[in-house]
């Protein structure tokens, strides 16, 4: 078994946006952090003025912008980068990993690898060979096998005030989940553990179709009814999509899945949302995101879902909507009332 | 009809590395067998108890395994079974039933007792029993023997038996990583891990490890084997120990697997089949069995562990090639009985010594050649190995195997991790399989055949089709060579990207790679998988025979190009 104590070797965080930041806040009540910032800017400021994004840096903290110190001082290590950098961030950081390193990771996204010339909007067909998790990116691009994930309705405000939350660590490895516990548990912070990495990871990026689709809903002005039908139509719906890609059920059921989904389609804050929102009050979608300014997860999402529900032929129709009304002009009414009015009669089907 | 021949092989043969036969691990093993055999009794009885701490779970276990020995001996008893089994096995029962009736100190005693004696029996049947001089006469009976039936049986004039116009070289092709394996077995211990199709398997892979100058290995060969009393023979001086598969009971499994790791740890190279058995199918195999697996694991961690300069564990995936499988017809004849029940079904072994030699005959006269693939080597974690045995990662870069097994900054034991790491490394064997599988003619028509058959009839199944009568299925020769090139042609393209490997016999105009092909596929059986018609057109006389030969390419998406 796992050796009970771990040293007081640092350990390592990659990312300092706004989960990072708050996940080497949490590790460092146990232990010393080194926090890589790709900007050196991001590093001094936190250094001297022990502040970064409205969060107060813990003192347990140095912020460093040498991924080769990183690998070299610290056994596990939390890369928190979103996807979209993933791949590129386990290049830089692959040549100082060695096969005794642990890495849990916290982003939620899919790797896309596409043909020369091809986007994801172009390329005609994609299924699993070509849409990774990042726990898959890291097997590609480096030597380590102990890998993990974390995920769970975490929103970085709130547990930056400490208000109760719930995480999940995945890995096939008891080790990775036993060590990661032990570096992130504290009295407001509880841990569960899932052998079912691929469909935690999964389930972390599903559901952020149906946030978008939570935001259309109230940006309608409809209320809990009918968001108590989207979450759980939009489980199931996660539910046949993980499935396809390589999930389990029971990760979906968890607290990385329904306990995800239920805190995204209730935080108006998340970009996901607020693009759902936007779009029921009638902006274009390319309009909503040059506004905005950052990338909303969701909206990759639902280009990459639907294109693998097609190639495994999956029926997923609120991710079809959510797609035609995204991508080919339809009015998120249309698409509610096409939703509707289909004809569906079991409620669950898969246990 | 036209021969394939392959050219004539003008390597030299190479020389052993290991001059000496008391040098070879194999030789210290079996001189020290008794010693052996103890060793990994005791470590087995560590193990089980530490599986099964308490003496409840424990007497459950052995019950059990009481219950299955005797259903065993009652239902499938072979010849190579001890003559005392029956009595052993009662004996201990009615010892199991005396437990009740003791002190908790004397049920504890007898417990031990029981156990030691049930895994001191079975560390005695697997182990191996190498006899130098024995492996010496075989090794050159099985040459002898097998070069005048193959003069004999390839040149048809009086005096042919004695003269040495062809040898096994000729017969058997070698192709791979031969030096690097040579070179590994010099510096650490060579785990080889051969696909299974057919029980010349264990045979051949004997003689391949001889010709390419390696020390003998130590192999786990099925018990049903040495049922029959010449490879029985063979097989003791060869080196090999027993496994047998009837026995799922946890004291076996787990003396067989202290068995392999010890015998890794000293150092002995080791051959099994991963696969189990052999492949029913056709398919190479996708699922390994990962008991044996875990052994080359767990030992490359305890050589890590153990004082003094460590020695590295080499696992060398290999693949067999054949035209043809004498028993395909029985094989898939029982995948398709089974198929999606998943239940057990016994060893049949329909060759007695007599049908083996009859085997050998039609073996060696025809032409149909086998290739050996030797795969690059990999550590215990399916990395590739350079020559000097360094573990490298994706990039190139030099990596130490021993940080697989550390755990905040030391070495720590971890079954569960290490689970995983078989799980890991039998993925990894697999797609090597797939890499060095060696592509024949015969391979590729009974392929393109099959699916062209298929695709012609999109709305049946696989035992509706199969069911189709045979005379109902003609393919028009053009279409046939049409797709054939085309199907071809990937594979070319396949292998430049390094996903898979061909004969050269595959090369040159498709009709003659066609004909090599039809020629070659399944040509021991007696009604043929796949010929041409008078009308120069592709039947079939056995649709499964041809499934099972279709089988081999199946697993690399070449079925979208029909």
């Amino acid at each position: 078994m796992t050796s009970n104590s771990l040293s007081d070797k640092p350990v390592g965080v990659i990312g300092a946006g706004n989960f990072g930041t708050v996940i080497a806040n949490i590790l460092a009540i146990n232990r010393p952090v080194l926090l890589y910032a790709r900007n050196g800017h991001t590093v001094k400021h936190i250094n001297h003025k022990r502040e970064n994004r409205h969060h107060a840096i813990h003192s347990n903290i140095t912020a460093v912008n040498d991924l080769a110190k990183i690998a070299h001082e610290c056994d596990v290590i939390f890369p928190m980068v979103p996807s979209a950098h993933f791949r590129t961030m386990m290049k830089s950081l692959s040549p100082y990993l060695q096969p005794y390193h642990i890495l849990i990771h916290g982003t939620k996204g899919f790797d896309v690898t596409l043909p020369k010339g091809e986007t994801i909007d172009s390329v005609s067909v994609l299924n699993r060979k070509s849409v990774k998790t990042m726990s898959e990116v890291i097997r590609e691009e480096s030597v380590v096998v102990r890998i993990g994930c974390l995920a769970g309705p975490n929103l970085s405000k709130e547990l930056a005030q400490r208000q109760p939350a719930a995480t999940v660590i995945a890995s096939h490895f008891d080790e990775v989940i036993q060590t990661g516990k032990k570096l992130l548990r504290n009295d407001r912070f509880q841990v569960y553990e899932n052998h079912d990495i691929v469909g935690v990871e999964i389930a972390g990026v599903l559901k952020n179709i149906i946030a978008i689709a939570a935001g259309a809903l109230s940006g309608l002005g409809y209320g809990e009814n009918a968001k108590g039908l989207l979450v759980s139509r939009g489980a199931v719906e996660m539910i046949y999509l993980g499935r396809a890609l390589g999930g389990d059920v029971k990760a979906f059921l968890g607290v990385a899945g329904i306990g995800d989904l239920v805190t995204t389609c209730n935080s108006p804050l998340s970009r996901n949302f607020t693009v759902g929102y936007r779009l029921a009050k009638g902006e274009k979608l390319h309009h909503i995101l040059t506004d905005m300014g950052e990338i909303a997860e969701g909206v990759n999402t639902i280009q990459i879902a639907k294109k693998c529900a097609n190639h495994y032929k999956i029926r997923a129709l609120i991710t079809d909507r959510l797609y035609k009304v995204l991508f080919e002009g339809m009015t998120v009414e249309a698409a509610l009332e096409f939703l509707m009015r289909f004809p569906l009669s079991a409620d669950i089907d898969f246990i | 009809m036209e021969i394939l021949e392959e050219k004539k092989n003008k390597n030299k043969p190479y020389k052993p590395i290991l001059e000496d036969i008391p040098d070879w691990p194999v030789y210290q093993l079996s001189k020290n067998r008794a010693e052996f055999i103890l060793e990994v009794t005791k470590l087995t009885i560590e193990r089980i108890k530490a599986l099964k701490p308490q003496r409840k779970q424990l007497t459950d276990d052995l019950e059990a395994t009481v219950y299955r020995e005797q259903n065993r001996i009652k239902r499938n008893k072979w010849r190579a079974d001890p003559a005392d089994d029956s009595r052993f096995w009662s004996g201990i029962k009615s010892e199991l039933v005396e437990l009740g009736n003791k002190s908790q100190e004397e049920a504890e005693k007898l417990t031990d007792s029981i156990l030691a004696r049930i895994v001191h029996r079975y560390a005695s049947e697997i182990a191996g029993n190498f006899r130098q001089t024995s492996y010496r006469f075989a090794r050159s009976v099985i040459k002898f023997g097998f070069l005048r039936l193959l003069n004999g049986a390839r040149i048809k004039k009086f005096g042919a038996f004695f003269r040495n116009r062809y040898t096994l070289r000729d017969k058997i092709q070698i192709v791979g990583k031969v030096k690097m394996i040579r070179n590994l077995a010099r510096q650490g211990t060579v785990v080889m891990v051969p696909t299974h199709f057919s029980n010349l398997d264990s045979i051949l892979i004997g003689w391949v490890i001889h010709s390419m100058g390696l020390p003998a290995f130590i192999y786990g060969a099925g018990l049903n084997l040495f049922n029959i009393k010449i490879i029985a023979y063979f097989m003791n001086s060869l080196g090999a120990y027993k496994v047998d598969r009837r026995k799922k009971n946890l004291p076996y499994l787990e003396t067989l697997k202290m068995y392999s790791n010890l015998a890794i740890q000293k150092g002995a190279h080791s051959l099994f089949f991963p696969g189990g058995t052999r492949s029913r199918s056709g398919k190479i195999e996708k699922q390994l069995k990962l008991g044996l697996l875990s052994t080359a694991i767990e030992a490359q961690r305890s050589l890590y562990m153990a004082e003094g300069e460590p020695k590295k564990v080499f696992v060398v995936p290999v693949t067999l090639n054949y035209h043809c499988v004498l028993e395909a017809p029985e094989m898939i004849e029982d995948y398709l009985q089974v198929k999606g029940q998943d239940r057990y079904f016994p060893e049949q072994d329909k060759y007695g010594s007599f049908g083996l030699i009859k085997f050998l005959f039609k073996f060696f006269s025809n032409p149909s050649s086998i290739s050996v693939s030797i795969g690059p080597g990999l550590d215990v974690m399916g990395n590739y190995v350079d020559e000097k045995g360094n573990s490298l990662d994706n990039t190139g870069r030099i990596i130490d195997t021993r940080d697989y097994f550390v755990s905040n900054g030391d070495i720590s034991i971890d079954r569960q991790r290490e689970d995983e790491y078989t799980r890991m490394l039998s993925q990894r064997i697999v797609t090597e399989y797939h890499k060095i599988n060696r592509v024949f003619a015969s391979h590729l028509v009974a392929f393109v055949g099959f699916q062209m058959w298929q695709k012609k009839h999109p709305k049946l199944d696989l035992f509706s089709l199969l069911r189709l009568p045979e005379e109902e299925l003609e393919l028009d020769y053009q279409e046939f060579k049409t797709v054939f090139k085309k199907v071809r042609k990937q594979i070319y393209l396949m292998k430049e990207n390094g996903k898979i490997n061909y004969a050269t016999h595959l090369k040159g105009k498709s009709d003659g790679a066609i004909q090599r092909g039809l020629d070659n596929v399944g040509v021991f059986h007696l009604n043929r998988p796949l010929i041409k018609n008078k009308k120069g057109n592709i039947i079939t006389k056995d649709l499964s025979l041809l499934y099972y030969y279709h089988n081999r390419l199946v697993g690399y998406d070449l079925e979208q190009f029909i």
